[in-house]
């Protein structure tokens, strides 16, 4: 009987690890009322079919999930509002659970049975580097917000991916350039264990020793760790200044908060490398101030922001993350394109996505590149001290603008076979 | 400085006070499973969901009521309880007679709900709770700066845990108890109201539960998912120290949280698995766990 039970157990443990998070898929409603489809525009299935892939309900879900699903649906609203298209768009989004196997087979279905011709979001660069492979062999668009892996740009990069919003190495060259240059010269990594986490140290480790900081070490973490303490008394063991975080979303906050309360921070600097503004929301301002990271996109930035963000705003009651204020500028550069195309068959709309000059409220004069990457403007920001903050969510100093060519990997150091040299 | 394994003995000290401290927390969840277990042959999946909402009644207490941390300390708990009982009488009670996986299946099935409901409402990122006042700062014990609050955690854990070893080992209650686990029929016949005991058992095993939330609150992000990422690691520990062991949970938990803090120093990768790794080892050696009975 015990025996049975225990077997019943163990195998529960792991239906529970691998089930844990429900499947959360739907499909928004589709767009209606659009039959005339005007001549020129060759489009399969008669309707342009958007995806948006995410975490729905995991540890990365406040950072792109049910926010970015919203961005997609009002991109589509806005260019159907704006240039009066005249075919039908739809949008469906799915939960991938930061699996990359369910990913790449939700990417499977729904470019073989669902017609769909372009993913987006796609968080978390193990998906992401499934799901572009997925997207090569099938010839449709994949335009990446979410994963930061700059492996896709380089050696994974494909004639239809296109990674949008950041990268680790835009990531480590603001944050990390910034910090030595203030006299942050040693440092210590607390790196979540996996691809992205890996990526995103050995990035900031180049940029640190380049600008003649030296690395003292690092600790690797389970994601989704539920202590931090251990891994943060051997970061303080080190006695680098710096101890920099390449991890994200939940983790980074548990590493926060952890770092506050074991005194960490008296003696050391805590540099997020991707920390974003739903990490400092959740933190609060006593906890963050002070720190610097880079961030694509702030919602307080100009009119033009702040107009889109207080629209997204009354959707969500949360102000967007980088990634979500990216997802509703690809779907929008995805369908001005396969209007100017007039096709929405893969190799027309990328050439049309590359001889474009992208600009909306996310990216001035954005470019794609012939490696994928789309290149603009990142910013530096430092979390301001309560007494500085003005209002709910206003929480970042801009302290500089990175110019894009300076912000993103020189085209000349890619190591993606489509670049000719 | 003397090392062991190229690691200083001041690090090494560091990272064992911490595995207690994590240990404290397994303890209290697997002591909680194993008191459930042990009366009800329920093996309740939705113990990391209740710890969650533990965390999240402290929070909703003092950021909607004004309730402090020390009244969170009773009250939460308390409300856990009520809503374990709840469970009890409208669900679980139907299941008894059935085998062990349907209640496992329907307490998982529970679990994903409270916490989908969390979620929903809250997100994932969760909400910031302060340390209280009287325990901020921290003890320099030489080898480490450890945080009052944390060792607040294991002076806390340790005394509950050892309340209820005794209550149920050494007291008429606990008698009752267990005599009602081994032959609820006969145990009726001497006019003690088994079912009730058997409803006040649920509540009291989700209301530990409720209680490590709350402890576990100021220390961690209050976050929907903050359970589910713990529960798996706290079955682990349960198997281990024998299903239905109240001793072997507490010894085991402890046990367990500082063999995790000693691989977070020499082999940080493997922390998430080591736990899995020593359970594969002790259901083959010993399959009723180091402190289980073969039945």
């Amino acid at each position: 009987m015990k025996r049975k039970l225990i077997g019943a157990l163990v195998g529960a443990a792991v239906m529970s690890m691998s089930a844990g998070q429900a499947l959360a898929q739907a499909k928004a409603p589709a767009a209606k009322g659009m039959a005339a489809k005007p001549a020129g525009v060759k489009l399969s299935g008669e309707m342009v079919k958007i995806g948006v892939l995410t975490d729905m309900s995991g540890v990365y879900s406040d950072l792109g999930g049910q926010g970015s699903v919203t961005s997609a649906q009002m991109a589509i609203d806005d260019f159907k509002a704006q240039a009066k298209p005249g075919w039908k768009i739809e949008l469906v989004y799915a939960d991938h659970q930061n699996k990359a196997d369910v990913g790449s087979n939700k990417a499977r279905e729904w470019y073989d049975t669902q017609g769909v011709d372009m993913m987006t979001d796609v968080l978390n660069s193990a998906v992401a580097l499934a799901v572009s492979k997925v997207t090569l062999e099938k010839k449709r668009v994949l335009i990446d917000a979410g994963a930061a892996t700059t492996r896709l740009t380089n050696e994974d990069c494909t004639p239809y991916t296109v990674h949008y919003v950041y990268d680790t190495y835009a990531l480590a060259n603001g944050g990390g350039k910034a910090v030595v240059k203030q006299g942050g010269d040693s440092w210590f990594f607390l790196t979540a264990d996996y691809a992205f986490g890996h990526s995103l140290e050995k990035d900031t480790a180049d940029v640190v020793k380049a600008n003649g900081g030296k690395v003292l070490g690092a600790v690797r973490h389970p994601l989704n760790a539920s202590d931090f303490s251990s891994f943060l008394l051997q970061a303080q063991a080190s006695k680098a200044k710096i101890v920099g975080l390449a991890n994200a979303g939940g983790d980074t906050i548990n590493s926060i908060k952890a770092a506050n309360e074991f005194g960490l921070t008296k003696n050391q600097k805590l540099v997020g490398l991707l920390t974003q503004i739903t990490d400092i929301h959740a933190l609060g301002l006593p906890t963050t101030q002070g720190m610097m990271f880079t961030e694509g996109f702030y919602w307080n930035l100009n009119a033009e922001t702040r107009d889109w963000s207080r629209r997204y705003f009354a959707k969500m009651k949360k102000m967007p993350s980088m990634l979500q204020a990216g997802v509703y500028s690809a779907v929008l550069t995805y369908l001005k394109a396969v209007q100017a195309a007039g096709t929405d068959e893969a190799d027309a709309v990328m050439k049309q996505l590359k001889s474009m000059t992208i600009n909306d409220m996310f990216a001035k004069n954005g470019k794609i590149r012939e490696d994928g990457r789309m290149v603009h403007d990142m910013f530096l920001v430092e979390v301001k001290k309560q007494a500085e903050s003005k209002e709910p969510w206003d929480y970042y100093h801009v302290r500089s603008v990175i110019p894009g060519n300076e912000a993103f990997q020189p085209l000349s150091l890619s190591r993606c076979p489509l670049v000719k040299k | 400085m003397s090392e062991i394994f190229g690691v200083p003995v001041q690090a090494l000290m560091g990272q064992l006070m911490l595995g207690l401290v994590n240990g404290s927390f397994y303890a209290m969840l697997s002591l909680g499973l194993a008191v459930i277990f042990g009366m009800l042959n329920i093996i309740n999946f939705a113990h990391g969901a209740l710890y969650m909402m533990g965390a999240m009644f402290a929070w909703m207490g003092l950021n909607y009521f004004g309730i402090g941390y020390w009244w969170s300390l009773l009250l939460a708990p308390l409300g856990v309880g009520l809503v374990g009982i709840l469970i009890e009488r409208s669900m679980l009670r139907w299941l008894y007679k059935l085998d062990h996986l349907y209640g496992l299946l329907l307490t998982f099935g529970l679990a994903l709900i409270i916490e989908g409901l969390f979620r929903d409402q809250y997100g994932v990122s969760g909400q910031p709770y302060s340390i209280p006042e009287e325990l901020t700062g921290a003890f320099n014990l030489g080898f480490m700066f450890l945080p009052k609050y944390r060792a607040w955690v294991i002076l806390a854990s340790l005394t509950v845990c050892f309340a209820t070893w005794y209550v149920i080992e050494k007291t008429p209650l606990g008698a009752y108890l267990r005599a009602a686990t081994e032959n609820p029929q006969l145990t009726q016949a001497f006019g003690i109201n088994v079912p009730l005991m058997v409803m006040l058992t649920y509540g009291f095993g989700v209301a530990l539960a409720g209680f490590a939330g709350v402890l576990a609150a100021p220390a961690l992000q209050v976050s929907p998912l903050m359970g589910s990422n713990l529960i798996i690691v706290v079955f682990a520990v349960v198997v281990i120290g024998g299903m239905g062991s109240i001793l072997g949970s507490i010894v085991t938990g402890l046990g367990l949280g500082i063999v995790e803090g000693l691989t977070k120093v020499f082999w940080p990768e493997a922390s998430a698995t080591v736990v899995f790794v020593i359970m594969a080892i002790v259901l083959l050696l010993r399959p009723a766990g180091l402190f289980g009975r073969e039945k």
